[in-house]
């Protein structure tokens, strides 16, 4: 039963791969082509690299919300129970001295990632990121201890840049729209988003390894 | 066929093949890789199939980009979850957790403690 | 009215700000940001519907751009019927989560409530298919979080379970909106309304079947229902309550808003196509039912009996063609089962609470000691068994008259004989609880819970019944919806 359960499946998936496949090769051209109409607007937009002129100005209020969806996963595993703190004095001894070189370069790196954002490949997410690995690597090295479930900090830091979000989004309704920047603005409200996210982003992320139970 | 073509079929195969491992695998660690080879798939479809003409649009690009941080808080709950899971009964798969016995047990008691 | 207090923008703003500062405070004050909050979000929902009523359609662009660059926020009659029930059923059960968690709140309860309120509301206000998928993961992911409050082992497992149904529901989503941007290089809902016509190629044929089918896993029709009972049975009284009465109704929005939207072409090519949901909906009914009718705990029960009144929700799909009544029933259904199965859950959370025991038969005596969550949960029976005069009686009689003048008469069958199978598994409830429990000598009476406990559930289940009084304004907001 569970045999034939298990064939029928694959039979299926396998029809579905071949269908996907014959209707993707055959598609015909779309009649839409945002892509001109992202590069005529890009003036407008503060930031001159396109797709952080979707990210952050088209398309804004997708990233705004986003970033709550980090939020919830955060959320959910303070619901679910925080693992108990890891057994200290197993580091790796090389582990130290490599955290201590790397980090401040790594740190170089986000910086230049968030300012990169705005002409270049790069942005927030991608500063946020090499942040969040940083602590990691602290982490791992012992050098930051894990974070208690209360602990203030992270708290503020990881609401504070989103708050900052939403009240930037919520100041533009007088501008006529959710998000809506004036062009003459727009570019530095988007550095100010993009700075309170990278903070947020970095701790929220960081914080799925470090936070830990208190000891009981 | 051009390049974003190729990415689009490829993109097509690795989400059936992604379903298919949440679907059919039993440890829940591949089962949460295999979500994410979904979200792959879909991510190559987007980028891959709106370039077919060689043109890059930048709009997909940055749903994509959003669709990752998504995928990372998800993969992120699903192994916080599973960890716990794992931590609680050793075990790490979800398979059926059979209560029958103890069911029937339980009616049995039921029977005795309500008079019919 | 200023720009700057715009309801339909805070309808989403102002969850997101409680829900944040509510996790910043670290589960302090939770229950009066929740409260204050949610009540300033039924305003809001209020004020949108006097728009509403006056315009017909509010829009709103979010970033300022226009499609196909930006991202068009709707508000219309159909996401003004969901906004109202979510604020209002939602506002109940803060009142009620306040009481029940008096003692201790699971962990982050409260901003959990408060993003998945926020990602609803965005949900029903969204007319952009990649940013619908945004805030269905919002609602996912928040809703699983919940269910995992508590962190025993069976709600770790039941929210893992509801976790990977949730993220292949999404993730089949996402996939066919991809294929609709190629299609189309556009994922505006209102674009694709017209760009989509009965020559479709296949990609969107099948970006379409993805689409409606991840919904479907994440709505729990059967035969993707099993995740549901556990997760909605498991997890504490208020959470079952949210889950139940509102978070499967967001998905089954906009599987109606795309059936009806964007993929109106397609079914309508297609008609046999309608017949796929409204089958899988009998099926759920009966199934469900029977479940309900042989579960051993009492939230098991509740649970299946969910299972069976979703299955009425997608009885409408072929009849949507034939005229309003179908789409009246269908959203009647939706709003009068939302308030009863919240009055239910919230009742059985009173009655296993005070009672001690999670068991079906742990009821028995219930009715002397506590009469009013009793009356409740009897009350939200009468909605769900459609009997006049309660909406769901409405909802029911509606579909029945729209089966007929579509000439589905095995549409009439399976509703009726859902409703008698619901009347089965309410009264194996209220039969036991006006049974003398036998073991009263060697356990105490049980303490009378707080006054909220009781007269909330009684207040939601009142309103499940009085919405079918009341229906007229309700029908008028969804007359201007065309299909």
């Amino acid at each position: 039963m569970k045999a034939l359960w298990r064939s029928l499946t694959v039979v299926a998936l396998l029809g579905l791969a071949a269908a996907l496949l014959v209707a993707v090769l055959g598609l015909p051209p779309a009649p839409v082509k945002l892509a001109g109409e992202v590069a005529t607007n890009l003036g407008a937009s503060g930031v001159s690299h396109p797709v952080t002129a979707v990210l952050l100005n088209f398309r804004g209020y997708d990233t705004f919300l986003e970033v709550a969806v980090l939020i919830i996963a955060l959320l959910g595993m303070l619901a679910a129970g925080l693992p108990p703190p890891p057994p200290t004095g197993s580091r790796n001894a090389m582990l130290p001295t490599l955290a201590r070189l790397a980090v401040p370069l790594m740190v170089l790196a986000a910086v230049y990632l968030l300012w990169a954002g705005a002409f270049r490949p790069g942005g927030a997410f991608q500063a946020a990121a090499v942040l969040a690995a940083a602590a990691v690597l602290l982490h791992l090295a012992e050098i930051l201890a894990p974070w208690p479930r209360d602990r203030r900090g992270p708290r503020l830091a990881i609401a504070g840049g989103f708050l900052l979000f939403l009240a930037i989004a919520a100041a533009l309704l007088a501008n006529g729209g959710l998000l809506r920047y004036p062009p003459e603005h727009a570019g530095l409200l988007i550095v100010l988003i993009e700075s309170g996210l990278t903070v947020s982003l970095a701790v929220n992320l960081a914080a799925f390894f470090l936070l830990r139970a208190d000891k009981t | 066929m051009s390049a974003g073509l190729i990415y689009a079929a490829t993109g097509c195969l690795l989400f059936v093949l992604g379903l298919g491992g949440v679907l059919l695998l039993k440890a829940l660690l591949r089962r949460i890789l295999a979500f994410n080879l979904m979200g792959s798939g879909a991510f190559l479809v987007l980028v891959g199939l709106a370039q077919r003409d060689g043109t890059p649009d930048p709009v997909p690009q940055a749903m994509v980009l959003t669709g990752i941080v998504v995928a990372v808080a998800a993969t992120a709950l699903a192994l916080t979850l599973a960890r716990r899971w794992h931590a609680l009964t050793g075990r790490e798969d979800i398979a059926r957790v059979g209560d029958a016995g103890s069911r029937a047990r339980r009616m049995a008691n039921d029977r005795r403690k309500v008079g019919r | 009215m200023t720009p700057l207090l715009d309801p339909l923008a805070w309808l989403i703003l102002l969850p997101l700000l409680w829900a944040t500062l509510a996790f910043l405070a670290a589960d302090r004050h939770g229950p009066m940001l929740a409260l204050a909050g949610i009540g300033g979000q039924l305003l809001c929902v209020i004020a949108l519907a006097g728009d509403v009523a006056s315009h017909g359609s509010i829009g709103h662009l979010a970033g300022g751009w226009a499609e196909p660059l930006g991202i068009r926020l709707v508000a219309d009659g159909l996401s003004l019927v969901m906004l109202l029930l979510t604020q209002g059923v939602a506002l109940t059960l803060a009142l009620y989560a306040r009481s029940y968690f008096s003692q201790a709140t699971p962990p982050a309860f409260w901003p959990l409530t408060g993003f998945l309120l926020a990602g609803m509301n965005a949900l029903f206000l969204s007319g952009d298919l990649f940013n619908l998928y945004v805030t269905l993961e919002l609602v996912g992911l928040a809703a699983v979080g919940l269910v995992a409050a508590g962190g025993g082992a069976a709600q770790i497992a039941a929210a893992l379970r509801y976790l990977l149904a949730t993220l292949v529901g999404s993730g089949a989503y996402l996939f066919g909106v991809a294929l609709i941007y190629g299609s189309y290089g556009t994922v505006s809902a209102s674009l694709l309304g017209s760009l989509i016509t009965s020559e479709a190629p296949l990609a969107v044929w099948l970006a379409g079947g993805l689409m409606l089918t991840g919904l479907l896993l994440k709505t729990a029709l059967l035969p993707f229902h099993f995740w549901l009972p556990p997760a909605h049975g498991g997890a504490p009284a208020p959470v079952s309550a949210l889950l139940s009465a509102l978070v499967v109704k967001a998905s089954f929005y906009l599987f109606l808003r795309l059936w009806l939207g964007p993929f109106a072409a397609l079914s309508e090519a297609l008609p046999a196509l309608a017949q796929v949901p409204a089958a899988l909906g009998a099926t759920a009914i009966l199934w469900g039912s029977w479940r309900a009718i042989r579960a051993d705990r009492l939230k098991m029960l509740v649970a299946y009996s969910t299972v069976a009144q979703l299955g009425y929700l997608f009885l409408i799909f072929p009849l949507l063609g034939t005229g309003a009544l179908a789409l009246q029933a269908g959203i009647l259904q939706a709003t009068a089962h939302g308030l009863a199965k919240a009055a239910m859950f919230v009742a059985a959370g009173t009655l296993i609470k005070v009672g001690g025991s999670d068991r079906v038969l742990g009821v028995a005596g219930a009715a002397a000691h506590l009469p009013v969550s009793l009356f409740a949960f009897a009350l939200a029976g009468v909605t769900l068994m459609g009997l006049p005069p309660s909406g769901g009686f409405l909802a029911k009689w509606l579909l029945i008259d729209a089966a007929l003048a579509a000439g589905q008469p095995w549409i009439v069958v399976v509703a009726l004989s859902g409703g008698l199978l619901a009347g089965i598994y309410v009264f194996r409830v209220l039969r036991l609880a006006f049974r003398r429990p036998t073991t009263h000598d060697d356990v105490p009476l049980p303490q009378r819970p707080a006054a909220l406990l009781e007269w909330t559930a009684f207040a939601l289940a009142a309103g499940s019944v009085l919405i079918g009084l009341g229906a007229a304004p309700l029908l008028a907001l969804i007359a201007g919806v065309q299909p």
